[in-house]
């Protein structure tokens, strides 16, 4: 620990922790750390342990969903005022979580931002997880899942279409396509390191199999040609993308008259909220399997250092976002605008809102000590804290502004349910279960990238 | 010549990108035009060294992200419009602001689709068997060696003369690619 420390602080001009890469690295030696894992016959012990732990609550997802296609939503806890409960807080936390897989995959790639090489993959298929996790939330709060696709527009025999003016929709537009950009942008540059994989492997069936999946994949000069332009272009698409997914997403309130959401604030301070709670859970991910597979000569205290910096920025941000909503309540005059911010700090839920402001806003306002940012141990907890924290400001923005709004006779109070609980439990258990099998069976850091970085040492260095 | 017809190329390993580029442009001033280079990570500069054009994947990425926003907006406008009129509140039917996310979403949808089906479609994958994969040690390609390797379809190939050039390049190997 202390070694790796010092030789990853060692060549800093600004006191920055420096290497991209641990020195002596080849092309031999990053192909073989990377290929080795998905190819291992056995993964590590602790494997077991995280993917039965994923699964075990992923059953119990499974389990709660049954009961709820047999009772509908009735399970749940919402009722009239609040209508919005855990399935809009959970939906917006968990895509909120994928942004920082966009962020890292694509506009860091913008920007010529080496570092993001080491992480970039394994954030990609984050972002693939936490959306499915997203998505499943808003259909089943459908109450009739099973006529989804009442949603999307097609000519149909009832002679109805979707109402585009309204956000909601918006939604469906923005969460899908998210979806299917994140999943071309990460197979296409997956395609490479599944055909070294496939040179690597030694039983017929294994070379097959990824042979399938690579496509034939001969690293050819114009096929490499072509794979770059399509790469750089759908990092150029994701970008605008990612900024629009939430945006749309916070439409679905700040367009609602409801008092805590009709605020222009919102796009902005949520794409925020999106990229500081999904760098956090990167580093609740990254910070354990770095040490469980030995990675710490590629993933370095240089990239746990610039995580840490862009939670802190962004937590600026959403800080100031709080502020501005907390001011804009006053210097409204509106005395609805008034009694929400007054509600929101002091009323029955009050003590959400005081927890979301420590864990969201003073607990990270240690990252600006570089101790604490390369510090493992305290780097975790406090992304753990963001993590909880960005769930409990959905909790704050969905539940409390709902719960008492401009007629004192509609108020009403919430609870969440067992199924509640279940729902969101067993959501984060089949994130894990995914990101566990993702790490089990695909090479989680880009080989060919993290090539070039060798090929061309100083920019490693840099 | 004769061997043209039953030999796929004669294709030289290399140790290093640097030395690849060289060898590709070395090979291009010589006259050889019909070849393609095997590299582990994309080496930059080696498209033109070998000759090749810009390639068309921005294009279709453009008719593609085109054809989603005016195809996106023209849906929204005969849905609302033509097809299924609702009066929300008095705004006029063709409210169009309120188009413009959905617009904007298919347009990077469709823009997206065509750059990874339009890259992956002109690469000619999937792609299973290709004679190049017969190429002494071509395993590494995907690891740490690069391939430069001369087709025999050149006009300037010819499997003695060709090999001697290559020679003179110093690969590590230098093998025969069998069809």
């Amino acid at each position: 620990m202390s070694d790796e420390r010092d030789q990853s602080l060692a060549v800093t001009p600004l006191g920055y922790p420096g290497r991209l890469l641990a020195p002596g690295e080849t092309y031999e030696s990053v192909s073989e750390t990377i290929a080795s894992i998905p190819l291992a016959k056995h993964p590590p012990r602790a494997w077991y342990w995280g993917f039965g732990l994923g699964f075990a609550f992923f059953m119990l997802l499974l389990f709660a969903i049954t009961w709820l296609f047999i009772k509908g939503v009735g399970i749940w806890g919402i009722n009239i005022p609040v209508a919005w409960g855990f399935a809009i807080v959970n939906f917006v936390w968990w895509i909120g979580i994928g942004h920082a897989g966009t962020f890292i995959s694509a506009i860091l790639l913008l920007l010529f931002q080496q570092w993001r090489t080491a992480i970039n993959r394994f954030s990609e298929a984050m972002t693939l997880f936490a959306v499915a996790c997203a998505g499943l939330f808003p259909l089943l709060h459908l109450g009739r899942p099973w006529v989804f696709w009442w949603i999307l527009p097609y000519p149909d025999t009832m002679g109805v279409w979707p109402q585009f003016r309204s956000p909601l929709v918006w939604d469906v537009f923005a969460v899908s396509t998210y979806f299917t950009v994140s999943l071309l942008f990460w197979y296409l540059g997956l395609v490479p390191d599944l055909a070294t994989v496939r040179d690597k492997a030694q039983p017929l069936w294994q070379k097959k199999l990824y042979g399938i999946f690579a496509l034939g994949w001969r690293g050819s000069a114009a096929h490499w040609q072509r794979q770059q332009s399509a790469y750089l272009l759908l990092a150029g698409l994701a970008t605008p993308l990612v900024l629009s997914v939430h945006s749309v997403v916070s439409f679905d309130f700040s367009v609602a008259i409801v008092p805590g959401w009709h605020s222009t604030i919102f796009p902005p301070y949520f794409v925020a909220g999106a990229i500081y709670s999904g760098f956090a859970m990167v580093l609740n991910i990254v910070i354990p399997v770095r040490k469980l597979y030995k990675l710490e000569r590629l993933i370095t205290l240089r990239h746990l250092n610039n995580m840490a910096n862009v939670m802190l920025v962004t937590g600026e941000i959403v800080a100031y976002g709080y502020l501005i909503e907390a001011f804009m309540s006053w210097y409204s005059g509106d005395v609805f605008e008034e009694f929400m911010m007054k509600n929101r700090a002091f009323g029955p839920y009050g003590w959400v809102f005081w927890l979301l402001m420590i864990m969201n806003v003073v607990v990270p306002q240690v990252l600006w000590l570089r101790r604490v940012r390369t510090n493992l141990v305290l780097l975790f907890l406090v992304s753990f804290s963001i993590n909880i924290g960005m769930w409990l400001e959905r909790f704050v923005i969905v539940i409390t502004s709902l719960h008492r709004d401009f007629t004192p006779s509609a108020w009403g109070m919430y609870s969440p349910t067992f199924w509640d609980w279940a729902t969101l439990a067993g959501t984060i258990g089949m994130f894990f279960m995914l990101q566990f099998l993702f790490m089990r069976f695909l090479p989680m850091i880009s080989i060919s990238e993290t090539r070039e970085l060798v090929a061309e040492p100083e920019k490693a260095e840099a | 010549m004769n061997t043209a017809s039953v030999i796929h190329g004669l294709a030289a390993e290399f140790a290093t990108h640097r030395d690849l580029l060289t060898a590709a442009r070395a090979a291009r001033d010589q006259g050889y035009r019909q070849m393609d280079a095997y590299t582990p990570f994309p080496v930059e500069g080696l498209p033109l060294a070998l000759g090749r054009k810009r390639t068309l994947v921005p294009l279709i990425v453009l008719i593609g992200g085109m054809i989603g926003g005016t195809g996106g907006y023209f849906m929204e406008w005969y849905a609302n419009v033509i097809s299924y009129p609702l009066n929300i509140g008095g705004r006029p039917l063709h409210s169009w602001p309120l188009f413009i996310p959905i617009t904007f979403e298919l347009t990077i949808l469709c823009a997206a689709l065509s750059a990874f089906f339009g890259s992956i479609i002109m690469n000619r994958l999937p792609q299973p068997y290709h004679p190049i994969f017969h190429a002494a040690h071509f395993e590494r390609a995907s690891i740490d060696r690069f391939f430069l390797c001369i087709e025999a379809g050149d006009a300037q190939f010819d499997s003695v003369t060709t090999r001697r050039f290559l020679e003179g390049l110093h690969p590590l190997t230098i093998s025969e690619v069998p069809l």
